[in-house]
């Protein structure tokens, strides 16, 4: 009688480790000078995609990044995942004060609400008005060529004096009373999603921290369906920056903050309708969104912040669209959670599928019977 | 088995993986469960080296509560040697040096499962951690968990036994054919995870300590020994298990180790036969052993 082994589990799973270690290796069959890409070459090279899984990742460590990205061979859900687990290990030792992004030094800092802004424009290393067109010389780029342009940009770079930060667009506005004010409660105290689980309806800073580390492709779907017309977000972009942002910490001995570091930060702040003021006699003031996230990740950092505005005004009102439901949206975007949970139905499930099976023939039977 | 490419190595990571505040909140999440039995305790879930839905949940319990001394098993699909049995066992071998790990049920002071219980009746001195994926009955009628969180407050089940009414109005039968609804100790509902329905009355004033864990839904619940547990049915519609009677009325038999008691998987073998086996290995095999013996 055929019956199916209970053993081979382990060694098909062995042999399979082994065929997706072929794959990530196999141009060494075709090409003797074949190199096995470097950590700095992903670093520097593909640094977008390093910075995207820095920030789903939710852990400011841009070489296991770009090592997670190397194992997992590009694909960037798998790289964050990987990235997510090892962060599992690491204790929480320290926290940071909020952080004061006025502080950052930027390499790009744009408004599209005016036309100037106190420190001016700066537009920084972007693609947003290039022409997308195949640069088909980068397709056999001579490693001379490659090495001899970022040299020659900055042999032409006049030695200007850039200053260390830059005053806020939004505290413009502040100052003119255009804006509510700041939540100063708020600001003392973050929710750390790392260390409680939600339980709806969450304080702001819990949604915050979940959409920064946030799938970027997920938080795009859902402020994109909120500012085409399933909600009613239209945001203009009071500033977005990006920057390395200096990390402070209380010295573990004196208590006193020190600089320890700083990590590279998109931040994005949006100015949307405005709503009546609290109190009787107050006057209309804008709503505002905000988004932040590590690495260069500008689309992220513009969705969160859409996110941001149509959730409190889901939170104020009732929500009216997906968008707008902290529920839906916070436990939607989380790239780790969605793709493993996707991912799961490879899994084996011959008893949850036997069982279903005895549920309809089951029924057919009844009902054949009667009919 | 030679050692899988890229596998770090053990000694740069904690015992269990897990960093000890981790483990901490697990356990007390774990002791809250034990106090109010059937209650899904939020806990903030770590992300684990494998898939959400992969049993993260359960791993985490696993790691929260095993230490030196312990010997373990992991079921998949009630086997041993399950695609996710294997790589759930060696991550514990791996990160739990110290620990032993089993195949045979008898044997084992915690055991690790995903959609079984194991036919043989566990005893009070072992422990089972059941992998989650869905961890509340109630997602099926509503979709908010805060509207959720207070039905199963109010006790309030209406809604869910409207749908297997419902069930019954259009298929003559109750459609539910895993994660069974069933109520522990005359209160709360539970998912009891994807096991069958032949595993939920295993449920029912248990021996062993019987733990869920879900790691995406960041839920820890629990069934504690000798706990009342009653699947939803109505007086006149009564829960059934499984049906493995042929056509003449006999109860269909392993056909490996011929046993009659035991849930069966069936499969289609190469010569197109529909062939049915234990789903539980190490009792097949237990079996098997014995007539040999």
């Amino acid at each position: 009688m055929a019956y199916v082994a209970f053993k081979g589990g382990a060694r098909a799973i062995a042999g399979a480790a082994a065929a997706t270690e072929c794959l990530r290796t196999e141009q060494g069959l075709t090409d003797p000078a074949a190199d096995p890409l470097t950590i700095d070459a992903l670093l520097n090279q593909l640094r977008l995609l390093v910075d995207r899984v820095v920030s789903e990742g939710g852990v400011y460590h841009p070489g296991f990044a770009a090592l997670a990205i190397k194992q997992s061979q590009g694909d960037t859900l798998e790289a964050a995942f990987a990235l997510r687990a090892w962060r599992s290990t690491r204790p929480r030792l320290a926290e940071t004060p909020a952080l004061d992004t006025s502080r950052m030094r930027l390499i790009r800092r744009i408004s599209s609400a005016f036309k100037d802004i106190p420190g001016g424009q700066m537009l920084g290393p972007t693609r947003d008005y290039a022409l997308r067109l195949l640069r088909l010389e980068l397709m056999d780029e001579s490693p001379e060529a490659f090495r001899s342009v970022a040299r020659q940009w900055l042999k032409g770079c006049p030695k200007a004096q850039i200053p260390d930060s830059f005053p806020k667009v939004l505290d413009h506005l502040r100052s003119e009373g255009l804006l509510p004010a700041l939540d100063a409660q708020a600001r003392a105290k973050a929710f750390d999603i790392t260390r409680e689980p939600l339980i709806f309806p969450v304080p702001r800073s819990a949604a915050l921290a979940t959409m920064s580390r946030g799938e970027t492709g997920s938080l795009l779907l859902l402020a994109y369906s909120s500012i085409r017309g399933y909600g009613d977000v239209h945001p203009t972009l009071a500033e977005l920056r990006v920057g390395y942002l200096p990390v402070l910490l209380p010295h573990p001995v004196t208590g006193e903050l020190s600089e320890v570091g700083e990590v590279l930060v998109t931040e994005c702040e949006i100015v949307a309708m405005y709503q009546a003021g609290e109190g009787r006699d107050a006057l209309p003031r804008f709503t505002v969104g905000y988004g932040a996230c590590f690495g260069h990740n500008e689309n992220k950092a513009i969705n969160m912040a859409v996110l941001d505005r149509a959730l409190q005004k889901g939170m104020q009102d009732g929500a009216s669209f997906p968008a707008e439901d902290q529920e839906f949206v916070l436990l939607h975007v989380d790239g780790v959670d969605s793709m493993g949970f996707t991912s799961h139905w490879k899994l084996p499930h011959y008893v949850t599928f036997q069982s279903t099976l005895d549920r309809l023939r089951t029924t057919r039977q009844k009902m054949g019977a009667a009919s | 088995m030679s050692q899988a490419p890229g596998k770090p190595a053990a000694d740069i990571y904690n015992f269990g993986f897990l960093d000890e505040y981790a483990k901490k909140e697990v356990r007390r999440a774990i002791l809250k469960a034990i106090a109010i039995p059937g209650y899904q305790v939020p806990y903030a879930s770590r992300e684990m080296p494998m898939g959400r839905g992969y049993g993260t949940g359960g791993l985490q319990l696993t790691l929260s509560l095993v230490g030196p001394g312990e010997v373990v098993k992991v079921i998949d699909q009630g086997s041993d040697d399950s695609v996710n049995a294997v790589s759930m066992r060696e991550f514990i071998e791996m990160t739990c040096p110290g620990t032993t790990t089993t195949t045979v049920t008898a044997e084992a002071s915690l055991i690790q499962s995903r959609h079984r219980i194991p036919e043989l009746p566990l005893t009070s001195e072992q422990v089972l951690v059941l992998q989650v994926p869905y961890s509340d009955p109630l997602v099926e009628i509503e979709a908010y968990e805060a509207k959720r969180k207070t039905m199963h407050g109010e006790g309030d089940y209406s809604r869910l036994l409207v749908k297997l009414y419902e069930d019954i109005v259009k298929f003559d039968e109750i459609t539910i054919s895993n994660r069974y609804p069933t109520r522990i100790n005359g209160h709360y509902v539970i998912d009891p995870s994807p096991i069958p329905r032949w595993d939920v009355p295993k449920l029912n004033q248990s021996q062993a300590l019987i733990l869920f864990g879900a790691g995406r839904e960041k839920k820890i619940y629990a069934v504690p020994p000798h706990t009342p547990t009653e699947p939803l049915a109505f007086s006149d519609v009564p829960f059934r298990v499984e049906d493995f009677r042929q056509a003449d009325g006999s109860r269909r038999p392993c056909a490996r180790c011929g046993a009659r008691d035991s849930f069966l998987d069936e499969f289609i073998s190469d010569s197109g036969a529909t062939v049915h086996q234990c789903s539980d290995s190490d009792w097949c095999q237990a079996r098997l052993e014995g007539s040999e013996a």
